[in-house]
């Protein structure tokens, strides 16, 4: 049974990466940071429509984790997270051009900042302000892949604060129960809007929560880029063999006030000054260099390339058009105006009638007694020993093996359902006709009741008292 | 062909449509192994298996979340709410999330989200609501409400086929109360058209869900008396069929609307609004509405059927309607 609730720190070494790669990861905090110190000097020309959200400081957090993604994984920002945006291939300029509630914008100005996505190239989807939401979303979405035969894995950010709702149970307990391929970042940087997250949640590490949904958690040190990079690369992996999800909590600070409106004076000066000496890019530029992995020459190409994208960018985005007032009315409805189509990796065989068909019945596991013995007594009861273990991580992979009547099994750890028991294996046969109930044989039952109403009224026969 | 009940009409459509796409895949609580609450998912599982027939925790939240993802990667899904009430639970999922993804970034959500509604059946407070204005004031939702068996199963695959967010309503009254013969051949109803039920000259009764039912025995009722009623179901409330209504209405001059849902805020109001601007002229008397009481939907029989229309109040209204 996968069940490993350990927690464990991931040290600078654990990621194998390249010299290109790592220079990549830089490439990108730094093209973060820098877009969004743009970003502020637009907000302060009033070039920026509505609120601007800096992750100033968790920068490491967005491009790391974003970087152990596969380009066929999906993943679903947060605001704060445009450094994993630009991770998975959107330009600055699809960020400033939603900023600014451009024409040009991914949104067509309808919506802004990193509400936005790509169902087709760069597989993200967009977040919408409440928070937690995004948790089932990609749950379902990890499911339809290992549905889809896509082997991919389905990634989100939630704040410290966000992890308080409701939709983050929901959801993280779902995808637990259906062992999804679904890492889960809890993106700790101290503070919800103004309260810090020790007045939101009595447990010591957000990365607990996880023992109460039975699945593996990590927490690292967020602004640290290749130690987020390692731990959510081991998560992807782990997700990837049939063994999540898996949630991370990065320790991180949020460096800015909620929005750009936000002095965060509630943020002792300390605690900035605690964080501020612990600056992710800084401190990666540091590795770089002892590493021997660049050297000036190389940060400065790296340096201007990014500030002559930027340029570009701004221009554009600067010059670009609002959008005409009658966008306004349309786009309410898909009429037609996309074709939903699935990517099928798998046949589509094994999905249909009689494929897919089973023989549904109960499976009851445990008798849910508080009493192991009693349990072990029940089960002895029982004309035969314990059920067959099942595979453990439980992809809902069963089908019956109709067409190969003499292979037992492929059992479902979470679904209730099994196929019958082949006739070659005697054991599992009796183990599974003592557990089971046949389908359709609840109290409604007629069979079933008129089978316990035969019960009833022989008892009353011997003389006994009838419970009714 | 034997008449089926609208029950039926409602798991032949899920059966068909799962049978004809394997992209089409069924979730919600107890539909697998139990058969769903009304049974209306009996047997799927055993056909379908469980990676496509998926028993999920109690979690509106979660669910209707999970099927918005599963849509984004092309798959259909079909949520059953075990009754429509508990849509209140995943409201947000619904109204901003499912709802806005087409308007806002341009990522349709194929998805049906159907369940148990309506009262008559004394479920009490929780288990017989008419939810359906919550989500008619939210745009990019579309909003089935039938009335028979053939409606429930044509409309139902429609809903599946189509590319966003539907609630379909499934009166429980009418489950298993209602038969009708449908053709063995396939077929789908659009969604968005109203049909006319009874032909008549004198007033429009303008109707939908189980009251389509009540007012046609009321229009017999009238009929005895001289009084000649048109019924129209609307069968799809969102997005509604403005045409058919305002066709209607300047036929008969005279409106009458029945719904099961409560008064203030009810989809009469908005219709009423409709008519104004688009057939102010032909009316020859004020238009007309019986409802449900503005509390909630009361447990105890004759609280109940205090709460509810009948075909004795519409037909009253209808009688005072047809003075002008």
């Amino acid at each position: 049974m996968h069940v490993a609730n350990s927690v464990k720190e991931t040290g600078t070494t654990a990621a194998k990466l390249t010299r290109a790669q790592h220079l990549d990861l830089y490439y990108h905090m730094q093209l973060n940071r820098q877009l969004e110190d743009r970003m502020v000097r637009l907000f302060r020309q009033n070039k920026i429509v509505g609120g601007l959200y800096s992750s100033l400081g968790q920068e490491a957090v967005s491009v790391g984790t974003a970087y152990a993604l596969e380009p066929k994984d999906w993943l679903a920002p947060m605001i704060r997270n445009i450094g994993a945006l630009l991770v998975k291939g959107f330009k600055p300029r699809d960020i400033m051009t939603q900023h600014m509630a451009k024409y040009t914008s991914p949104t067509f100005g309808k919506d802004g900042t990193s509400h936005f996505g790509d169902l087709k190239v760069h597989h993200t989807i967009s977040p919408i302000s409440m928070l937690g939401d995004l948790i089932p979303v990609m749950t379902g979405v990890a499911m339809a892949g290992r549905y889809l035969g896509q082997n991919i894995v389905a990634l989100t950010w939630i704040g410290d604060g966000g992890s308080s709702t409701g939709a983050f149970h929901e959801g993280l307990n779902f995808a637990a129960s259906q062992r999804a391929p679904f890492v889960l970042v809890v993106e700790n940087n101290q503070w919800a809007y103004s309260t810090p997250v020790a007045r939101q949640v009595p447990v010591k590490n957000l990365a607990d929560r996880a023992v109460a949904y039975g699945i593996t958690s990590k927490i690292t040190d967020g602004n640290d880029v290749l130690a987020v990079y390692g731990t959510t690369k081991e998560a992807v992996e782990e997700c990837r063999a049939g063994h999540g999800p898996v949630l991370i909590e990065v320790k991180t600070h949020r460096m800015k006030g909620h929005a750009q409106h936000d002095p965060a004076e509630y943020v002792p000066k300390e605690m900035v000054e605690y964080w501020k000496a612990r600056d992710p890019i800084a401190r990666y530029e540091k590795f770089l260099t002892e590493n021997k992995i660049w050297d000036a020459k190389t940060k400065s190409e790296i340096d201007s390339r990014i500030e002559r994208e930027l340029d570009e960018d701004q221009k554009f985005a600067e010059e670009s058009p609002l959008p005409p007032p009658e966008l306004a009315e349309q786009g309410v409805y898909c009429d037609g105006c996309h074709t939903i189509e699935a990517d099928w990796q798998r046949s589509k065989d094994e999905l249909t009638p009689p494929n897919c068909s089973v023989d549904a019945v109960w499976e009851v596991k445990s008798f849910g007694s508080l009493d192991p013995d009693a349990d072990a007594e029940m089960k002895a009861a029982a004309p035969t020993k314990a059920p067959q273990q099942s595979s453990g991580n439980g992809a809902p992979h069963a089908r019956s093996e109709k067409s190969s009547p003499k292979t037992p099994p492929k059992a479902l750890a979470n679904s209730p359902v099994k196929a019958t028991a082949a006739a070659g294996d005697k054991d599992a046969l009796e183990t599974a006709a003592a557990l089971r109930v046949p389908f359709g044989r609840g109290p409604k039952d007629r069979a079933f009741r008129e089978e316990r109403a035969q019960k009833e009224k022989e008892k009353t026969r011997r003389g006994k008292r009838g419970r009714r | 062909m034997a008449a089926i009940t609208m029950l039926e009409g409602i798991r032949q459509a899920i059966f068909e449509e799962m049978d004809r796409d394997p992209a089409v895949v069924a979730l919600g609580e107890d539909i697998g192994v139990y058969g769903g609450a009304f049974k209306v998912t009996e047997g799927l599982l055993a056909r379908f298996g469980p990676e496509r027939v998926i028993d999920a925790p109690i979690s509106e939240t979660a669910i209707v979340g999970a099927a918005c993802g599963m849509g984004y990667l092309g798959l259909r899904p079909i949520v059953e709410m075990q009754f429509i009430d508990f849509i209140a639970c995943c409201f947000n999922q619904v109204t901003n999330f499912a709802a806005k993804s087409h308007y806002r970034w341009g990522a349709p959500v194929p998805m049906v989200l159907r369940g148990p509604s309506g009262g008559g059946v004394h479920g009490g407070p929780f288990h017989s609501a008419n939810p359906e204005m919550y989500f008619m004031h939210t745009p990019g939702l579309k909003i089935i409400y039938p009335s028979t068996a053939y409606d429930a199963k044509g409309l139902l695959k429609s809903a599946v086929r189509d590319n966003n967010p539907v609630l379909f309503f499934e009166h429980k009254y009418l489950y298993r109360r209602i038969k009708e013969e449908i053709p063995v051949e396939e077929y789908t109803v659009p969604i968005g058209k109203a049909a006319v039920r009874r032909e008549g000259k004198d007033l429009t009764i303008l109707s939908y869900a189980a009251m389509v039912h009540t007012s046609m025995e009321a229009a017999e009722m009238l009929a005895k008396e001289g009084i000649d009623a048109e019924v129209i179901d609307l069968r799809t409330l969102l997005p509604l069929d403005r045409e058919a209504i305002l066709v209607s209405v300047k036929k008969t001059s005279k409106l009458l609307i029945v719904h099961e849902d409560t008064r203030t805020g009810g989809i009469a109001g908005e219709i009423a609004a409709l008519v104004c601007e688009g057939a102010f002229e032909d009316l020859d008397g004020p238009i007309a509405r019986v409802t449900s009481l503005d509390t909630p939907v009361p447990y105890s029989p004759p609280l109940e059927e205090r709460f509810l229309p009948n075909a004795e109040k519409v037909a009253a209204a209808a009688r005072d309607l047809a003075k002008y």
